[in-house]
């Protein structure tokens, strides 16, 4: 019996290999950018908007580990982008200016809420587990607003970009840059790793059958808790990026809309496939910032005036865009991808 | 007498006004095979449900292995060699069924914790998963995911499942349910083979299989169980031919 076993560990399915090329594809794109950008004329403008695409990709990616993998629709995870956040600029405004000070502070506290709201959320299920996700991602908004002496609903500006062990080398857009898309690449890799690993496979396998995995002897709770928090330091560590990027933390990185956004990017991209997250972080943030001018652009055929109101209300077209790309692209933008090859 | 590896004692459920099982007792031998039979709606589903830690019970005790589990989560009775089937088909249906059968060996194996390494691809697991699904015939099959298998085959994984957990009791409530001949013969032929090993308490409404595998059988009716002897005694029981077998053909 041993020896059929041995000769049927066969490599993993030519799909999914040919599916690779799709993130090879992604973090060279996201390499060569910056050389681009310096062509471009508007290299400033290009870097920081694909700077937030990275640390979007990071927490949307974040998020899919625990919705794609474990089912679990956490309509609060903007609040981990908020820890994240104030942690860098909390410890900034006393001083503590270091990443790496805040970074482990940002990380453990992200740990710590993710533990503890998680501990109870993952008691419910279904509807109930998003609506105590969102409570929870709520009530982290009002404690920031509330936050006087930290700029309450307006936020804190930062001084500076954070120190990497003494040097101020972030202030540099390119090196900010490419520390981004370090910590996308590495959130990325063991995001990937977790997935196919013992861990993974009972996240997933809860997933399709949790009474099942109950009646082999698993304990579902353990493993989505602990999903739960490593998704949360990741988001965590999207909201540190998110600080430097912007310069400013505010009440505003954890609103319950951007949790929303973040569920969207994710099902945009395509469930459970964590570089589909970043393709829709993508997605969503290119199509937020040019709709406008694609609007103008493709309704040449009207009067001036139309364009510009169209232009103007780009939302109105934004909404029911993305609802029909998730209505009738099954899988999102990489089920779009995937169908070529498979039928 | 020995002590018994299963022992319920006055366990009750009800829903409501309805007593679905009613004050049963019930001792099984180690290494015996220990049918239930009863008509439909008897409750024989709620009892394996009850000794498994599905559902809870509203009295009574369940001893295994000398020690009270009436209280334990199905987890913890698992962890203690407590395995059963699903009447209805519960896998994986996503994953193949060797992986539906490795994950069984996995939670055994005590560390699941781990983030690194390809599970699909660890010998340690793959190995005694295959010999379980050799066990019941599906060896060919270990690379189909499960939920493309045919009904048989997936009430034959359900056992190969059942088995990886290493199991000192094994409750299969109605392995040959809905499969054909053929392969209901072989999954006959496979419990015959186990029950050298394991402790087995079948819920079968095939009377054949029922007569010629048990050494003991215990009549549901009702939630109450009111025979419990050897196969030659039942058939002739009157009360259990009232019951329950007049009403079908004897075997
Ligand atoms: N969740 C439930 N609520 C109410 N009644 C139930 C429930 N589950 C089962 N029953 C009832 O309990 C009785 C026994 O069911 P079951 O254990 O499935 O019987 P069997 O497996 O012997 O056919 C049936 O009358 C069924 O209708
Ligand atoms: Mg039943």
């Amino acid at each position: 019996m041993t020896q059929i076993a041995e000769t049927q560990s066969a490599p993993t399915p030519s799909l999914s290999t040919r599916l690779e090329i799709i993130p090879v594809v992604l973090f060279a794109a996201f390499a060569a950018a910056p050389l681009l950008a310096s062509f471009s004329g508007a290299e400033g403008y290009v870097l920081s908007l694909l700077t937030r695409v990275m640390i979007f990709g990071i927490a949307a990616m974040a998020l899919d580990l625990i919705l794609g993998y474990g089912a679990l629709v956490s309509f609060g995870h903007a609040a981990f982008l908020g820890l994240g956040g104030y942690a860098v600029g909390i410890l900034a405004s006393h001083g503590f200016e270091d990443v790496l000070i805040q970074v482990p502070v940002a990380l453990l506290a992200s740990a710590a809420f993710a533990f503890v709201t998680g501990a109870i959320s993952l008691r419910t299920k279904g509807v109930y587990f998003i609506m105590i996700t969102l409570a929870f991602g709520q009530m982290l908004y009002f404690l920031a607003t509330s936050l006087a002496a930290y700029g309450g609903d307006d936020g804190m500006t930062l001084a500076s970009r954070s120190l990497v062990a003494g040097s101020d080398l972030l202030e540099n857009d390119f090196i900010f840059y490419w520390g981004c898309l370090l910590c996308l690449f590495g959130t990325y890799a063991l995001s990937r790793s977790i997935v196919a690993s013992r861990f993974g496979r009972v996240l997933r396998g809860t997933r399709e059958n949790a009474v099942r995995m109950e009646a082999i002897g698993f304990r579902p709770f353990r493993f989505q808790l602990a999903a739960y928090v490593i998704s949360g330091m990741m988001a965590g560590l999207a909201g540190c990026l998110l600080a430097n990027q912007a310069e400013f933390v505010s009440p505003a990185f954890m609103t319950w809309q951007r949790s929303g956004e973040l569920i969207f990017m994710v099902v945009l991209g395509g469930l459970g496939s964590l570089h589909g997250a970043i393709i829709g972080a993508a997605a969503f943030l290119l199509l937020e910032e040019f709709l406008p001018e694609i609007l103008h652009a493709v309704s040449f055929f009207l009067s001036e005036e139309t364009r510009a109101h169209l232009a103007e209300n780009w939302k109105m077209v934004f909404g029911p865009l993305l609802i029909l790309i998730v209505l009738f692209v099954r899988g999102g933008i990489m089920g779009l991808l995937r169908r070529p090859h498979h039928d | 007498m020995t002590e018994p590896l299963l022992e319920l004692r006055n366990l009750r459920k009800n829903y409501g006004a309805l007593v679905v099982t009613d004050d049963v007792s019930l001792s099984v031998q180690q290494g015996e095979l220990h049918a239930i039979i009863g008509p439909n709606g008897a409750g024989k589903t709620t009892l394996i449900h009850q000794i498994s830690g599905m559902l809870p019970s509203n009295s009574g005790q369940i001893l295994f292995a000398g020690e009270d589990v009436t209280y334990l989560s199905m987890p913890q009775r698992v962890d203690r060699g407590l395995a059963r089937s699903f009447q209805i088909t519960s896998i994986l249906p996503g994953f193949s069924a060797l992986e539906n059968v490795a994950l069984a060996v996995q939670a055994r194996s005590g560390s699941s914790f781990q983030l690194f390494g390809n599970a699909s691809q660890e010998k340690d697991l793959n190995a005694p998963a295959m010999e379980c699904l050799g066990e019941v015939g599906l060896g060919a099959r270990a690379h189909v995911p499960a939920g493309l298998l045919s009904h048989g085959e997936k009430r034959q994984l359900e056992l190969a499942i059942g088995l990886a957990t290493a199991p000192k009791l094994l409750l299969l409530d109605e392995p040959l349910a809905g499969t054909g001949h053929d392969e209901s013969q072989r999954v006959v032929e496979t419990l015959r083979r186990l029950k050298n090993r394991l402790t087995i308490v079948l819920i079968e409404h095939d009377m054949e299989a029922v007569f010629s595998l048990a050494d003991c059988v215990s009549v549901l009716v009702y939630g109450r169980v009111i025979a419990t002897d050897t196969p030659e005694r039942i058939r002739a029981n009157p009360d259990v031919r009232a019951a329950y077998l007049g009403e079908e053909e004897m075997v």
